[in-house]
């Protein structure tokens, strides 16, 4: 199987480290982690955490102090120009140019990449790049406004456009910094809806920073960073399970009873009221069927993602 | 083949924001014509008897020269603002060389100099001040040259400068004393040694007297006008273009990944 294929690492991080000039602190910190082909990745952090610092060495536009990276099975360092063909990146800011219209923009991409040759105007390019581009009009639902100045776009179509702009050369790994951040909630929404339609159609790697917690709900795998360091790393379902326990909240009208018959279950528990127990990996209905004392209140309270980044970048800043 | 159609891509978008953009097309055509009227007619009125040439004639190919010089090089120098806007990060991430980019928009930013060049022109036309075909067919060359080789100073600029702040604040004084070295308004062969020596490191004077050379050749002011010979102008020129350009994009690319 050669590099990249399903479930091969597409993306090869070893103990990368980036200080910059004059700082006195790495913004990026010996980390080291691997991205499987066809994989959602999300990098999530506070800001300052190092994500763009990251994405910037990753797609070659920065050169690390220390470490190694491989995108596709190329050395971002040695071999940046294979790397730069196999990934396509949505930056923070957007990187349209204004001046350009939709068309001019995608046409201007397409000829850096080698995909087709210059002309001066979309009459003259090839009859491939003219279906192509009718195409991305249709997905974009933009048949008349391709040709109007970028100027004239709402943010969400501006982002969309890049996206599309982006796939135009099939990359291997899509890596989008931020790319909501400005967008109101809609344009957030139908930006998701519309990635993960590209997703399930092309199978493209997708490599994400945000410091959103809903967006990285749909990842395969969250990595958190926090000051230039990894402090968790796994399944957004693992990452719950790891960092936060779910616990059982009961209350009972006769309250000195229960908590008698909770002691003679062991089942470790806080007062309230409610009392709070600990699960600690026991089944909830295995522990209720066990208690006796008729019950008032239960309420099982299992922690979001979000409790379980805040307790982890919580954490990290008190070490 | 791929690189050379990115540079003609790169090129082509520089030319295509310069002529959507009216107010930089308007004064950019505008601010040549006040100084060559405003500043030549003054300055002609007061000394062209006594210099036995018109003045009006000599500012002209003096701004010609340094207006395809200047322009081309601040429009080099953009890059920097380019990356600021974030768009240039698109360029940069493409599997393209550096040295294509670079290229590219000296290409594109000579392109944008030439038209400001024909409109320098068509002015000095409506003035009087009109080459014969033969000095015309030679000013294309020399404009051209003019431009490629302000391109590669603006490169060599920036190299040197980390932010649009430092290359707007730089700019003017790498640039203006350049006006008066090269003699862009003001006759220079008379000037005292140690000037005369600083005047023949100052890169605008060679692209300055080259187009003299092809404008007053076969007048009778030719010897009062026209300081070196065009092969030196040339030569000069040449040597530098390559130095400014090599040493220009090493630090260029070097401080691009190098942050």
């Amino acid at each position: 199987m050669g590099v990249g294929a399903l479930g091969q690492p597409i993306v090869e991080v070893a103990d990368l480290t980036k200080r910059y000039k004059g700082a006195e602190a790495n913004a990026v910190d010996g980390i080291s982690f691997e991205v499987a082909a066809g994989e959602l990745f999300v990098l999530l952090g506070p800001n300052g955490a190092g994500k763009t610092t990251t994405i910037s060495i990753l797609t070659t536009t920065l050169a690390p102090t220390a470490g190694t990276v491989r995108i596709a099975g190329y050395d971002v360092v040695a071999e940046a120009s294979a790397v730069r063909r196999n990934v396509g990146i949505i930056f923070q800011k957007p990187s349209l140019d204004l001046n350009l219209t939709a068309e001019e923009n995608v046409r201007f991409h397409a000829v850096l990449y080698g995909l087709y040759p210059f002309r001066p105007s979309y009459r003259l390019m090839p009859r491939s790049y003219r279906q192509q581009v009718e195409e991305l009009a249709d997905v974009l639902a933009l048949r008349k406004e391709i040709f109007d100045p970028i100027r004239t776009y709402s943010g969400g179509m501006r982002r969309k456009l890049e996206i599309i702009r982006s796939l135009i050369h099939r990359p291997r790994v899509l890596f989008l910094d931020e790319p909501t951040v400005g967008l109101d909630p809609e344009s957030r929404r139908n930006l998701w809806q519309y990635l993960r339609g590209v997703r399930a159609e092309s199978g493209t790697t997708v490599f994400l920073t945000t410091h959103y917690l809903d967006e990285a709900e749909d990842a395969d795998r969250i990595c958190v960073i926090n000051r230039g360091t990894i402090v968790a790393l796994g399944s957004p379902a693992a990452l719950r399970a790891e960092l936060t326990r779910q616990h059982l909240e009961v209350d009972a009208d006769d309250r000195l009873a229960l908590r008698a018959e909770l002691d003679r279950l062991g089942l470790p528990y806080e007062d309230g009221p409610p009392l709070r127990i600990e699960l600690d990996g026991k089944r909830t209905h295995a522990v209720l069927r066990s208690i006796e004392t008729p019950l008032t209140t239960v309420r099982i309270h299992a922690p979001s993602l979000e409790d379980a980044y805040l307790a982890i970048v919580g954490r990290s800043l008190d070490a | 083949m791929r690189e050379v159609h990115a540079m003609l891509a790169i090129a082509h978008r520089d030319l295509l924001k310069f002529l959507r953009d009216r107010p930089r097309l308007i004064t950019t055509l505008v601010f040549p014509f006040v100084i060559i009227a405003a500043l030549g007619g003054s300055l002609d009125a007061a000394f062209g008897s006594s210099l036995g040439y018109n003045f009006i004639a000599f500012t002209m190919t003096g701004v010609f020269a340094q207006t395809l010089f200047q322009s081309s090089a601040m429009g080099v120098v953009s890059l920097i603002e380019d990356r600021q806007n974030d768009f240039s990060q698109e360029i940069f991430v493409s599997p393209i060389s550096r040295y294509s980019i670079i290229f590219g928009k000296i290409a594109g930013e000579s392109l944008v100099s030439l038209a400001q060049g024909v409109g320098i022109l068509l002015f000095g036309f409506v003035l009087g001040i009109r080459p014969t075909p033969e000095q015309a067919l030679l000013l294309v060359p020399v404009a051209v040259a003019s431009c490629l080789f302000g391109g590669a100073f603006g490169i060599a600029v920036l190299g040197t400068v980390a932010t649009q702040r430092a290359a707007t604040q730089i700019f003017p004084f790498v640039m203006l004393p350049q006006y008066f070295l090269a003699g862009v308004f003001n006759p220079i062969d008379a000037m005292p040694p140690a000037m005369d020596v600083i005047s023949h490191l100052t890169p605008m004077r060679y692209p300055v007297d080259l187009t003299r050379w092809a404008f007053y050749g076969g007048r009778p002011e030719y010897e009062r006008v026209v300081l070196d010979s065009p092969l030196l102008n040339l030569s000069v020129m040449a040597v530098l273009f390559v130095l400014f350009l090599l040493i220009g994009t090493y630090l260029f690319v070097r401080a691009e990944r190098n942050r």
